[in-house]
Parts: structure tokens; sequence; C-alpha cells
């Protein structure tokens, strides 16, 4: 193997190459070149160092010094003074930022890292910075210290439930399928992440492969599998090729394939994509999928554990859930218990979206309240805005008021609360959202993933749609409110599988906490929050228009006519109000009315 | 049959010696598999673009299932498409977190720019609009994927930008 005396990782997230990655890693490749130092120091790509708010970033080893803020121009200087000076170039470096822990992070980011512990730290691509992590440890272990019966013990001490939303304790599961005799089974990892705002499982294939695949052996083991699955969804090309990569690697040091480990345990993996189709999360129609047909789920009884794939006992989890299992194995049950609450244990990984000041990925313990999420670990609302709702649990899951911000987080709670867990993706409003439309956008969504095998799902959704946008074009009429109602619960107790069972979670949690606003669009054909279109009109104040012409060249119908110098008007009869020019206006003289 | 039959169905895949023999290919090299057909069909999207309907039936016919079967198949997942793309496609995240950070006004903002409605592809054959669900950057939106690659925080006054590059 070559020998190079440092690493360089630089993150190459969407957010990161938006802010200039791609340049700033070939920036670097041609300094290191022009300085000789090519053969010395390596380049690599990974993701999510840090969170991604300050990039381009690196992250060089072995001295683990964390980079941020990187343009194309400071190349050179950090080059020079780092790899040829051997100092650190402090004004690239955020102090508090301490990086060294990543395993338990900085107390007061109120972060534990369990699940994306290595993600940035170690090269996807190279099993051996895996293993260097404690990687693969773990399953030697369970193979050779542990038998499957002890490991099923241990993970259902730890209190480790599934992370694809319904929270079943996972080793539960596996003994289910252990009981069953034969070798016919299969071991199958949902990757399909549906949820539009959640990235949690995509960040975790892509920077750390190797803790889902070890975690997937050692479920195999314990509930005595010898084929696996790992169902990916389409839109994630670089989490398969990631993981093939990592496949490979694992079949040539002999981690997967014929007598793993010397222990005579068989187990193989293969991946397979999906084609954009969300219901294909659901892990009936999942294994249809992989069966090469529609994804169509098919209703339960009977359980996967006893006709599963190709009618086989099978074994579905979550990326996360596997992933939490080497860690599991190699430190104890008592010590993933530790973590979060009563009946939720260990950490979740949140994806966060919306509006707050710091978006993207974390991980905490569950117990924690929806209030130190929003306001202390994503830093608050953006521009000083009000707080007004939290969605959880994806299409789903439910929209949750500031009244609800000291739940904890943890499985019953939100579901309690009329909301659920979900897979971890989280959006937080501002009070510029309109509820009403938030509802309707869900619906819409559901409706156009709706596979149409069951009438409540496949009709109800779409009755609720066309009620929810009579009502955001300001036709909503007196009755309407006591119909959505009926056909929520209607749809709710009557569908086939989760995704029309949770369908009018939206419109259910929203009519609950937000009623006010659809009594408002329907009574006084108003939008409190100014968002839908036929109950809003721009107008420009004349006193602050300059005349620049910027709103009237950028609408797409021209509607906004005026002079150059002169204060534009709107004319609200050609008006389709896409609100570009009130973006796009630099003095703010557009308002809504 | 009129003459955009009779040249569709010249230019269609399996009437064309070089597309056909991959088509031929992808289905040798996977037809034993377990769950064969979605992994078959998977590769042909991937390689050919699209899967047409003569591209069905002959999938159909080596496989020996029916062609009904294969079409089920193509027209449940939003990833398989029976008409060829334009050169570039743009796509743009309907995503909960894209649709709040301003997707629809982008969506106006390029039906505008192109003159063509989702799902259509312009004249020249080079730019073709999709939506499309969320691509896992979310904490970029609104976010578009051109070709394969992803862009965030697009405003529309960039879009023209998008479009120019698309067009060289
Ligand atoms: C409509 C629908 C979509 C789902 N999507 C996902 C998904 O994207 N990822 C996932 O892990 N589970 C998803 N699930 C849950 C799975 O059916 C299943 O419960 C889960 O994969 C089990 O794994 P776990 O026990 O580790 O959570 C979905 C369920 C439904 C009803
Ligand atoms: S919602 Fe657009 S990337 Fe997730």
């Amino acid at each position: 193997m070559k020998y190079f005396r440092s690493h360089i990782l630089v993150c190459k997230d969407p957010d990161c190459i938006h802010k200039g990655a791609h340049e700033v890693m070939d920036a670097l490749q041609d300094e290191l070149v022009a300085e000789g130092l090519i053969n010395e120091i390596q380049v690599l790509e990974t993701s999510r160092i840090g969170n991604c708010w300050n990039g381009p970033e690196m992250m060089v080893y072995p001295e683990g010094i964390h980079y941020t803020n990187l343009t194309v121009d400071d190349i050179p200087y950090l080059v020079e003074e780092h790899f040829l000076k051997g100092r650190i170039a402090t004004r690239f470096v955020e102090p508090e930022k301490s990086v060294k822990d990543e395993e338990l992070g900085a107390p007061k980011s109120k972060e534990i890292r369990v699940v994306l512990r290595n993600c940035g730290k170690i090269d996807p691509e190279n099993i051996e910075d895996y293993i260097a992590e404690d990687g693969y440890a773990a399953l030697g272990k369970a193979l050779t210290e542990m038998s499957p019966t002890q490991v099923i013990e241990t993970v259902l001490a730890s209190g480790l439930r599934g992370r694809g939303g319904a929270g079943f304790p996972a080793a539960r599961k596996w003994s289910f399928v252990a009981a069953k005799q034969g070798s016919d089974k299969f071991l199958i990892c949902n990757a399909d992440e549906g949820d539009p705002g959640a990235f949690m499982n995509r960040r975790v294939l892509e920077s750390d492969p190797h803790a889902v695949l070890e975690g997937m052996i050692i479920a195999a083991y314990a509930a005595g599998i010898k084929q696996g699955y790992i169902y990916c969804r389409a839109e994630y090309p670089i989490a398969v090729k990631t993981l093939n990569i990592a496949i490979n690697q694992a079949r040539a040091m002999g981690l997967l394939g014929k007598d793993i480990l010397g222990s005579g345990f068989d187990f193989d993996l293969e991946v397979r994509m999906g084609a954009g189709a969300f219901v294909c999360g659901e892990e009936t129609a999942l294994m249809a999928s992989i069966e090469g047909k529609r994804g169509e789920p098919r209703p339960r009884p009977p359980f996967p554990a006893d006709s599963g794939l190709w009618g086989k006992p099978s074994n579905v989890n979550n990326v996360e859930t596997y992933a939490n299992v080497p860690q599991i194995i190699l430190k104890g049950a008592d010590w993933y218990a530790s973590m979060g609450n009563e009946k939720s244990k260990g950490t979740k990984t949140f994806a966060i979206a919306g509006d707050v000041n710091n978006t993207g990925l974390i991980e905490v313990p569950f117990g924690i309240s929806l209030r130190e999420i929003v306001f202390d670990v994503c830093g608050g609302i953006k521009d000083g805005k009000q707080f007004k709702a939290i969605q959880t649990g994806g299409p789903m899951g439910g929209c949750l008021p500031a009244s609800q911000l000291d739940l904890p987080m943890d499985y019953e709670s939100m579901t309690a609360a009329g909301s659920m867990m979900g897979s971890g993706g989280l959006i937080v409003m501002d009070e510029d959202t309109c509820m009403v439309d938030i509802a309707r956008f869900f619906m819409e969504f559901t409706q156009d993933e709706s596979c149409g095998k069951c009438t409540p799902c496949r009709v109800g959704t779409r009755r609720i749609l066309e009620i929810l946008n009579r009502i955001c074009e300001g036709k909503g009429r007196h009755g309407d409110i006591e119909t959505l109602e009926l056909l929520c619960k209607e749809i709710k107790s009557t569908s086939l599988c989760g995704l029309g069972q949770g369908a009018p979670t939206p419109v259910e949690s929203t009519l609950k906490h937000f009623r006010e606003e659809y009594e408002a669009h329907i009574f006084q054909k108003k939008c409190p929050a100014k968002v839908c279109k036929s109950l809003i009109s721009y107008e420009i104040q004349p006193d602050i228009c300059t005349g620049c012409t910027v709103c009237s060249r950028n609408c797409p119908v021209e509607a906004i006519n005026g002079e150059r110098r002169q204060a534009h008007k709107i004319d609200p009869d050609v008006c389709v109000r896409c609100g570009i020019c009130m973006q796009v206006c630099n003095f703010n003289a557009i308002i809504v009315n | 049959m009129n003459s955009a039959v009779i040249s569709a169905l010249a230019n269609d895949p399996v009437n064309n010696t070089d597309q056909k023999s991959i088509i031929d290919s992808i289905i040798n090299e996977n037809r034993t598999r377990p769950g064969a057909t979605m992994v078959i069909l998977n590769e042909v999207q991937s390689q050919i673009g699209f899967i047409s309907e003569s591209m069905q039936s002959y999938i159909a016919q080596t496989l020996r299932v029916p062609v009904s079967t294969i079409h089920g198949v193509v027209s449940f997942y939003s990833f398989f498409t029976t008409q060829p793309r334009g050169k570039h496609t743009i796509k743009f995240c309907m995503g909960t977190a894209c649709y709040v950070g301003g997707t629809p006004q982008l969506i106006e903002k390029a039906k505008q720019a192109l003159g063509i409605d989702m799902g259509q592809t312009t004249p020249d054959g080079k730019i073709t609009l999709e939506v499309c669900r969320c691509v896992g950057a979310c904490s970029q939106a609104p976010v578009i994927v051109v070709d394969d690659e992803t862009l965030g925080r697009v405003k529309p006054s960039k879009f023209p930008q998008v479009v120019r590059q698309c067009q060289e």
C-alpha cells in the first residue's frame, strides 16, 4: 500500500458543492502537484464533515484539523502554511468547533453521535478507514463470542427500536425470523427514504456504508439468514455507488460471502434500486418491487417474518436501525440504553429543513424537547421571525404548533400529539406559512403516490385534495371542515397500508391545531399567512418603487407596467400571483394584501 | 402509417443495431437473477434513456412474460419513461422543503423562459422540464437537478443562466 503522510478529506455534499467544493478540490490538487507534494498527500472526497454550514470544508488527517469557509484563492496560502511550513492555518479553523470528540459532540450542542460518528471522519470508499475506527470488531465479537440468541438478547436489552417510523423493537423481529426453520430467508435493508425532507439515511449510506453492512451481517447471523438485499431509491445514485464499492471491499476481505471470518457463517448482499415510487418504502410494497413487480403493498398479516420476499420469512429494517447495531454489540446494551428516555432508547438522526438558521443533519438523544431542537441545536427561526409549526414524520405525520414545543421527541409522545416519529425529517415553518396550503401540499403528495390498489386511499385522498383546493381558492363552503374530518376518519380506518392510514394525518393535525386558519379561508375568504394565491393580491407601493424595472422584467406574464424611473403598477387581472416580483424587488416596494 | 410514425419506428432502439445489442446484453446478464424485471428495466432506462412500447414488447418476448406485466411495471414507477427525454433534463424538486422554499415560483419562471410545460421537451430537443421528489438536499432549498448535478438555492433570476449552460 502506498503511504501518505497526510490525508485531506473534502466535503462533497450538495451544500458544499454549491459553495464551490469542486473548484476548491481542483485547486487543491493543482497546488499539491505544483508544490511536488502530491505523492505525500492524498486528497479524498467525503460527505458531511461538519454541518455544511460553512462550506466548502475539509479535514486534514492525522492532525484532525477542520478547515472551513475555503475559497479557491485561499488554497495556495493554506497549502504553504499547513503542508510546507507545518503550521495550522488558523484563519480557516472555527475555534470553538472542536472535532476531536466526534462521538459525543460538544455538550452545548446537545448532540450525541452514534450513527453519524464516522461521517466525514473516514473515507467511505476505503474499508480500512472504517476498520481503523473499530469497524467490523462488533462482527468479530458477535461471530466468535456470541450465539445468535445472545445477539438478539443484547439488542433487545439495548431497547433499539426500528428507525423507519413504526418503532418496533428491532431484535424482536429478528427473533421471529430466527424461529423459522430452513435457510431460505431474507434480510432486507430499507433504504428507500422517500419522505420529502428526510436525508439522514442517504448521509449514512454515503459516508459510512460499512456500518450499515456490518449491522446487516450481525442481524443476519442472529436470524440465521444467508441472503440480503439493500433496496435503495433511484434518487440516490451516489449511495448506490458507495454501497457497491463497500460490498465489494467487504467481500474481498472475507467479511461477506462464504465462511465469514472463519466462523462457518455464510451471508451475501446485493443492492437493488427502486424507480421512483414512494409507496415502495412500505415493506410489503418494497418486497414486491425487489421481486420485479409493481410496488403495491398487500395486507398484513401475514407479516414479512412469516411470508416475505418470495413468500419466505424475511426481516426488514431501516438503514439507521442497522447502523446502530455494531455499536450496541461493541459497547453493550447498557451503554445504549443509558441514552434516551424511558421507552425510546438511544439517539435519533434528524434532517432539519425549513425556516431555521441551521438546517442540516443532527443526531440527538431521544427525549430531547422539540424546543431544544429548534432553538438550541438549530439556532432558532430565520430572520427573527416567529415560530409557527414543526412538521414531523413526513407526509404521514402532522404539524405541531408552538404550544407543543415542550413535548419530548420520542415515539409515544409524537403519536399522542397526533403526529408521528416517522423516519426523522423535521420541517420548521415560520409565520409566513399557510397551514391549509401545507395540508394541501401533503395531500397532493400522497394522492399522487397512492398506488391505487385500495379505494379509500385512491379515491379518498383525491376527495380531500379537491376540498382543500377549493378552500385555498376561496371557494370553501359551510360543512367542508366536517366533511374533511369524516373523510380523514374513514380513510384512516379502512386503508390497506400505512400510506392511506397515514395520509389524513397532516389534515387532521392542522385541523386540530390551526382550525382558525381553515375558518378564515372558508368564511372570511382570507389567507392569514398571505400565501393562497386566489385570496391575495400584490401591490406596488408607489412611494417606495424606484422604477428600476426589475419586477416587470422578471414577471412571467407581463402583468407589471410602468416607465423606467416611474412607479410601476401590477395589473391584477393578468397577475398570476407567483410572487417573483416580490422576491426580486430590491427595495421591498411590493406588498401582499 | 403516416411519416411521423414510420420515422419514430425507424428510430426506435429495437430497430437500431447498436442500441438493440445493448438491450440484449442487459437482458442476458440479468435474466437469471431473482426479480430480474426491475433490474433490467432500470438498466435499460439508464443506458437507453427510455423504454418505448416496442422495447417493452421486445423485453417481454425475450423474458417470456406477458407484455402487460412489463407495461404494468413500467407505468407504475415514475423513473421509467416511454419517450426519449431532451438532451438535458432539468428537474425541479417538489419535496416539502423545496416547496416551502420557492420551487413553485421557479417553475413559473422556467415555464416562461422555455415556453413549455412541466413534463415537456423544448422543440429543439435540448431541454426537458420535470418535477421530482425530494432529492435529499433539503437544506439547500429550492433545489433543481440538471442532468446529474444538484443545484441548490436557485433563485428565479438565476434560472436563465442554467438554461444557457444547457443550450451550449
Ligand atoms: C407509505 C410508507 C412509506 C414508508 N417508507 C419508509 C422508508 O422510506 N424507509 C423506511 O425505513 N421505512 C419506511 N416505511 C416503514 C416500513 O414499512 C417498515 O416499517 C420499516 O422499513 C421497518 O424497519 P424498522 O423496523 O427498522 O423501522 C414506510 C411505511 C409506509 C407505510
Ligand atoms: S425537499 Fe428538495 S431536496 Fe429535499
